[in-house]
């Protein structure tokens, strides 16, 4: 009665088929187990592609440093209206970084300020960005028409500027924006190219925030030093808000990925003893992975957690129905032993009724763990719409995640699934094999 | 003439509460080929005792048993098994039929535990319905049966894995008079074929249809007997040859 017989199966499916709704309520527990390890496995593929996302798109070997604006200094800048205290990042930093760490291969800086930019009567609000001409590479910017920003722009502090595609297109709706003049502040910027549409970055949360780049104008950085200076004074109802920083961001690149964390540590200390408050962040986005891991574990351990749990209390309901399944039938057993069953034969018989139930279990839980992906959006969607403000508390990974399913968990869930069968379904089928065959043909 | 069994000096003892039942006290009985017999004997005179040794359900405490030219007294447990797959026929006072089996699976039931059911096996389980008249019930269940039915699928299950000898205990205990006779007919021809038959029983109508009476009190035979009553019955099926 070897096991790969159609007709031990046969019977075994025959007699679950016996007790349909109880055979369903012990498939339901091993359901939910492997349902919950499919999804845990999906869930964390998603948190780690993510996490991968987001540093392809900031660059693995990029350390980013950020101006911010230290919370003290901005109270104090209240009682005296007209002393702007300057923070952030200054010339001398980059220059600084650039010259005494060997590891770094390029350091580009930036500065952003709002602005509002103006073409004949039309007038629009932007982001006005100095920048080197690497910017457009290291923030995969593609050129649409003319060319962005070069070298010899910089060096001659020319003003010249390039356009993100919304920016033409809502101050230039019927013209071509190229060779003609932009008007910032008070001084004119030539247009010599326009850039693609780019799909904004996300943010991380932090000191870094999500990246529009579609209503950009980007001028050389040396032009705006010069033209507009460090000073931005920014008109708000009534009162004037004066900033003074010199960059609002340096991107660093690292040559290896291998020396990105030590180069991480050795800016940090560059950057320390000239600074008294902590007026800026640095940002290292191959530490996003480290951090995308731990959650990832976080999620694995908590999900795997449930799915042992719920995996266990299904072993525990297929062995308690087959002890039960055992003693109803003591009789057949005795008869099948009379027949020349061996003990061998029973405990086959037994098992492969743990192994039919746990595999249904197992292959709708496979199933019930594919749709993973669509139920996840449907849950979130509802409670969105249900309660909005318990949406909001929820963690960035739980609103955000998109599960994967990993191909190998399909196999995985269904090994696990024979093995809660064999495990749970030997003892009650042992125990049937060592009935004496004469006691159980006298049970009624 | 070769023997289908033999037993010498065979005894069971069972312990209870440290008590010591002794369900035989050294039995010897040789029982040739193309036998019919008889164990009758008081209730608890070891009867079924007798029967499930030769059956292999049970190894004596002392004693040897052969059956066939095979020594059995130190087999194991499989091996026992093997035996009665292959070379035992049970039939029981309340039929022991498997309820979720049909007919043709309950009467296949010995051969499936020889190893696979091929197409001649699957012939001989049909020729085996058909010769104790049930070849147009194959594919109903044993509770669509009356008792004389169930217990014509029990005696095809006995037969269909060619056994050295049939061992039936009480086998009409649960039948009224008619069917008890249909079924003791039934057994009576299969004898004439050939086949041997060990049969317990308390009613002295079944024991005169046997060709040999043992009696059995308090674990010993008491008495061994031919029986001239014996009547084979006047028309005989055919059976089918042993294959
Ligand atoms: N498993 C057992 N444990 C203890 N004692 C047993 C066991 N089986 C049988 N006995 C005892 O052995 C003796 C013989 O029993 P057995 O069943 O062989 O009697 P029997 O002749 O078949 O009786 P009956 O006609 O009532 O069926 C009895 O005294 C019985 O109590
Ligand atoms: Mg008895």
């Amino acid at each position: 009665m070897p096991f790969l017989w159609f007709r031990t199966w046969h019977l075994g499916v025959k007699s679950l088929l016996l007790h349909p709704l109880r055979s369903l309520l012990t498939v339901l527990g091993i359901f939910i187990g492997v349902a919950s390890v499919v999804w845990l496995l999906a869930i964390g593929e998603g948190i780690s592609r993510k996490a991968q996302q987001q540093i392809e798109e900031l660059g693995a070997t990029n350390i980013i440093i950020r101006s911010i604006k230290p919370p003290e200094e901005s109270i104090e800048n209240v009682g005296s209206s007209h002393s702007i205290v300057p923070y952030g990042v200054t010339r001398a930093d980059f220059e600084r970084l650039a010259a005494t760490i060997p590891t770094i291969d390029r350091a580009l800086p930036i500065r952003e300020v709002r602005y509002r930019f103006g073409y004949l009567g039309r007038n629009i609000e932007g982001r006005l960005v100095g920048c080197t001409p690497e910017y457009a590479d290291v923030n995969k910017l593609e050129v649409d028409r003319g060319r962005f920003l070069t070298d010899t722009d910089d060096r001659e502090k020319w003003n010249h500027c390039a356009l993100a595609s919304e920016v033409a297109e809502r101050l230039f709706p019927y013209e071509d924006p190229i060779g003609k003049a932009v008007r910032i502040e008070r001084a004119f910027y030539l247009v010599v190219g326009v850039m693609k549409e780019r799909t904004p970055s996300a943010g991380i949360g932090g000191s870094l925030a999500a990246q529009e780049f579609n209503d950009d104008v980007y001028i050389p950085i040396h032009t705006l030093w010069s033209r507009i200076g460090d000073i931005i004074v920014t008109r708000r109802t009534g009162s004037f808000e004066g900033e003074m920083i010199e960059l609002s961001q340096v991107t660093l690149r690292v040559d290896k990925t291998e020396n990105v964390l030590r180069t991480a540590a050795l800016v940090k200390e560059t950057l320390k003893p000239h600074h008294r408050k902590q007026d800026y962040a640095v940002v290292v986005p191959l530490e996003l992975l480290e951090q995308a891991r731990t959650t990832r574990l976080m999620f694995i351990v908590f999900m795997g957690l449930i799915a042992a749990i719920s995996l266990v209390v299904g072993g525990i309901g297929i062995m308690n129905i087959m002890l039960a399944t055992v003693t109803e039938r003591t009789r057949e057993i005795g008869i099948r032993r009379a027949l020349g069953a061996k003990r061998g034969d029973i405990i086959r018989q037994f098992l492969v009724e743990t192994i039919a139930l746990s595999v249904m279990g197992g292959l709708t839980g496979i199933l019930g763990g594919l749709t993973c992906r669509p139920l996840i959006a449907a849950l979130r969607n509802l409670l969105l719409r249900a309660a909005p403000d318990v949406f909001d508390q929820l963690p960035q990974v739980i609103k955000e995640v998109t599960p994967l399913i990993v191909p190998w968990s399909v196999p995985l869930a269904f090994s696990i699934s024979v093995t809660i069968g064999v495990i749970f379904g030997l003892y009650p089928a042992i125990r049937a094999a060592m009935m004496d065959p004469i006691e159980a043909l006298r049970h009624e | 003439m070769s023997s289908a069994a033999s037993v010498f000096e065979v005894t069971k003892q069972y312990v209870m509460d440290g008590e010591t039942v002794h369900a035989l006290r050294g039995v010897t009985l040789e029982i040739p080929d193309g036998d019919y017999v008889a164990v009758m004997g008081p209730s608890g005179s070891g009867k079924s005792t007798l029967l499930n040794l030769l059956g292999c359900l049970d190894r004596p405490t002392s004693g040897r048993l052969v059956l066939g030219d095979e020594e059995l007294s130190d087999a194991g447990d499989d091996r026992l098994a093997e035996i009665r797959a292959s070379r035992i026929g049970f039939v029981f006072q309340s039929y022991n039929l498997i309820p979720q089996l049909t007919v043709l699976e309950n009467i296949e039931v010995p051969l499936y535990y020889q190893g696979r059911i091929d197409r001649p096996r699957r012939q001989r389980s049909l020729e085996m319905a058909e010769l104790v008249g049930l070849g147009d019930r194959l594919k109903h269940r044993p509770a669509q049966l009356s008792g004389g039915q169930q217990q014509r699928v029990a005696i095809a299950r006995s037969l269909v894995n060619d056994p050295y000898f049939i061992l039936a205990d009480e086998p009409t205990g649960n039948l009224d008079s008619v069917t008890t006779e249909e079924i003791l007919q039934l057994i009576g021809d299969l004898n004439e074929q050939g086949k041997t038959i060990i049969v317990v029983t308390h009613e002295p109508e079944v024991g005169q249809r046997a060709k040999r009476i043992i009696r059995l009190r308090d674990g010993s035979i008491c008495s061994d007997s031919r029986n001239e009553y014996s009547h084979p019955s006047p028309e005989s099926r055919p059976l089918s040859p042993r294959p």
